[in-house]
């Protein structure tokens, strides 16, 4: 079915540049309003999509939105790479049903992002023009059956660990939306849990198939949590407003100290030499991310970024008629509806 | 529900013709919804991407019960797998109708709207089955295919009379599946030999006209008069089509032969 979308609806006030135009500002009371936003965010209040904002706080949750829901989206095609070639019916039905519920995350965070005064087809022209970002973990080719698993495990992992604190953002569309795509979220890292367990202690050839996923994603999983503090743009002015509630590194830490223990139980090795143990820190210690590479594959020299782009862009272009037949039979119905009451 | 509670006739001429029966059913759901699922991430909106998904995950569903019950009454010690994976080209028993390649999305709207008036009254007829499975499963699946239905249902009619371009399309939609269409209602052989279990398909023929005659002109659409028709799907003679989507179905399941999933 349908999926509903919980975040309440304003309506949209054509292009993305109208955020600028905070449809509740007042330009006059500035100083009072911004007292009270204040107010709101050290009192650990929601800001609702009728409350003041700053240009900012808007222009940086658009942004933050869009890019999650874009996320969700692309995020459909490295696991939708494998619908057809499940290995059994069992395993197709998860992995519809897992995709599926992704698109629907891409709704519910698109509807979050329209109550900021942005429309969804605007988004997803900046996303296949390229001028919104998405994930770059996306941006990794699914090359086996087992990167089926090493996605739920790890990259479903991740989002999960950077969206628990998102349940409590300041923005009340955003975090109302969060705590739903949580929910389903934990579904998605036990299965992919699930899959590597069942071919870690499967056939020889299924064993090294888990391994190699997990070699694969491992490092790029580190990534989506982000660069290190100290180099990230953003984190300070979002923790600020409370969109952000923890760093990218701690993040981070707390991932690798889950996964650890967890590799051990499905026997897959994690692709790090330097991981290991540190009784001061209390934590694990692990190697260098390649930061460069991280760099290297947002800015689109990734192994999947055209790919990625092109199709979203083919499957808008070649849907353009459909979405454009709907939109002619809801005028002509409209239209006739009206007339028929008149009559 | 489980297979286990099918009344398995007695007799083993009616027990190949209720596991044929069965096959038949099960591989119609189960490659359409393989086709279905070439359509995510493609679909011309999100909410599609979601709806087509959505009715795939039902046809896996209906296959998977009907592939199970089917592998029980044969007595071959076949479960769902061994049939979707291991059995080759000529052994299935779908309509030609569900193995023909996507096409635009208005092919697929008109195949989804044959195919789910058909299923749906099918299901209806089954309701009334004396094996419990069959008339269980009914029962759940005739409320999802109510559904279905009435999403392509929806969408010819906002093609058919949205703008020009979606009228000829949809039109040709139509005309790219009608020959497909006798097939769904002819008489398979063995189904003459299970009374009040199966349902006779040319029995649901005339709601079927009904139905999708309303539906064709209300979207301003004509029903097409095709200059051939497609038959044998049943006896395990396919297009050519179906030769390339098992390959991809099945290549990983049987590389692996004997692993668990
Ligand atoms: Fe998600
Ligand atoms: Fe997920």
């Amino acid at each position: 079915m349908h999926r509903g979308v919980d975040a309440p609806r304003t309506p949209a006030v054509g292009g993305s540049a109208a955020a600028e135009q905070a449809p509740a500002k007042p330009p006059d009371t500035g100083a009072h309003l911004q007292q009270r936003f204040d107010a709101l965010i050290a009192d650990d209040e929601r800001i609702e999509p009728r409350d003041w904002m700053p240009t900012g706080y808007r222009k940086t949750l658009i942004r933050q939105i869009a890019q999650h829901a874009h996320s969700e989206i692309i995020g459909m095609q490295p696991e939708g790479n494998w619908i057809t070639r499940a290995p059994s019916l069992r395993r197709k039905a998860i992995l519809i049903a897992k995709v599926q519920d992704e698109a629907g995350h891409g709704l519910y965070l698109y509807s979050a992002a329209e109550t900021l005064g942005v429309d969804r087809e605007d988004l997803l022209d900046l996303l296949h023009e390229g001028k919104q970002k998405y994930s770059s973990i996306f941006n990794y080719p699914t090359l086996s059956w087992a990167d089926m698993g090493a996605i739920g495990w790890l990259v479903d992992g991740a989002a999960i660990m950077n969206q628990v604190p998102l349940c409590r953002c300041s923005y009340g569309p955003y975090g109302r939306a969060m705590v739903r795509v949580c929910k389903e979220e934990s579904f998605h890292q036990r299965q992919g849990f699930d899959i590597l367990h069942t071919l870690s202690h499967g056939t020889p050839a299924q064993q090294a198939m888990a391994q190699d996923a997990v070699d694969r994603f491992w490092w790029p999983s580190l990534m989506m949590f982000g660069p290190p503090d100290e180099r990230s743009a953003h984190t300070a002015q979002s923790t600020a407003w409370g969109i952000k509630r923890l760093g990218n590194d701690e993040l981070r830490q707390r991932f690798v100290d889950i996964c650890v223990p967890q590799a051990r139980a499905l026997d897959i090795t994690l692709p790090d030499p330097d991981l290991r143990w540190n009784e001061n820190r209390g934590h694990y210690d692990f190697g260098a991310v390649d930061w460069a590479e991280l760099t290297r594959v947002i800015k689109g020299d990734g192994p999947c970024n055209e790919q990625r782009i092109q199709r979203r862009r083919s499957a808008h272009e070649e849907g353009a008629w459909v979405r454009e037949a709907a939109d002619a039979y809801a005028r002509k119905h409209h239209n006739s509806s009206a007339a028929e009451a008149l009559a | 529900m489980s297979a286990s509670t099918t009344a398995v006739p007695a007799g083993d001429l009616v027990r190949t013709a209720f596991a044929g029966y069965l096959l038949g059913l099960a591989d119609d759901s189960l490659i359409l919804a393989q086709r279905l699922g070439e359509w995510v991430t493609r679909a011309p909106q999100i909410e599609e991407d979601i709806a087509l998904a959505n009715i795939a995950l039902d046809l896996l569903g209906q296959a998977r019960t009907l592939l199970a019950c089917a592998g029980k009454v044969e007595g071959l010690g076949r479960d769902e797998d061994d049939l979707a994976f291991l059995r080759d080209e000529r052994e299935f028993r779908n309509v030609q109708l569900v193995e023909i390649p996507n096409g635009d999305f208005a092919v697929t709207m008109a195949r989804q709207l044959i195919f789910s008036g058909y299923q749906y009254e099918l299901y209806r007829a089954l309701l009334t089955s004396t094996d419990p499975m069959l008339a269980g499963l009914a029962a759940k699946a005739v409320k999802e295919v109510a559904y279905h239905r009435d999403h392509a249902v929806q969408w010819v009619r906002r093609l058919g009379d949205g703008t020009d371009e979606s009228h000829t399309r949809m039109q040709t939609g139509l005309d790219h599946t009608w020959p497909y269409v006798e097939e769904l209602f002819e008489r398979a052989p063995g189904v003459a030999a299970l009374p009040r279990i199966a349902a006779d398909p040319a029995s649901l023929r005339p709601a079927w006209d009904s139905f999708i005659g309303t539906v064709i002109a209300e979207a301003t659409l004509t029903i097409p008069q095709p200059t051939w028709r497609a038959r044998g799907g049943r006896a395990g003679y396919h297009t050519e089509y179906l030769g390339h989507l098992l390959p991809e179905m099945q290549y990983l399941h049987r590389a692996h032969p004997g692993a668990s999933w």
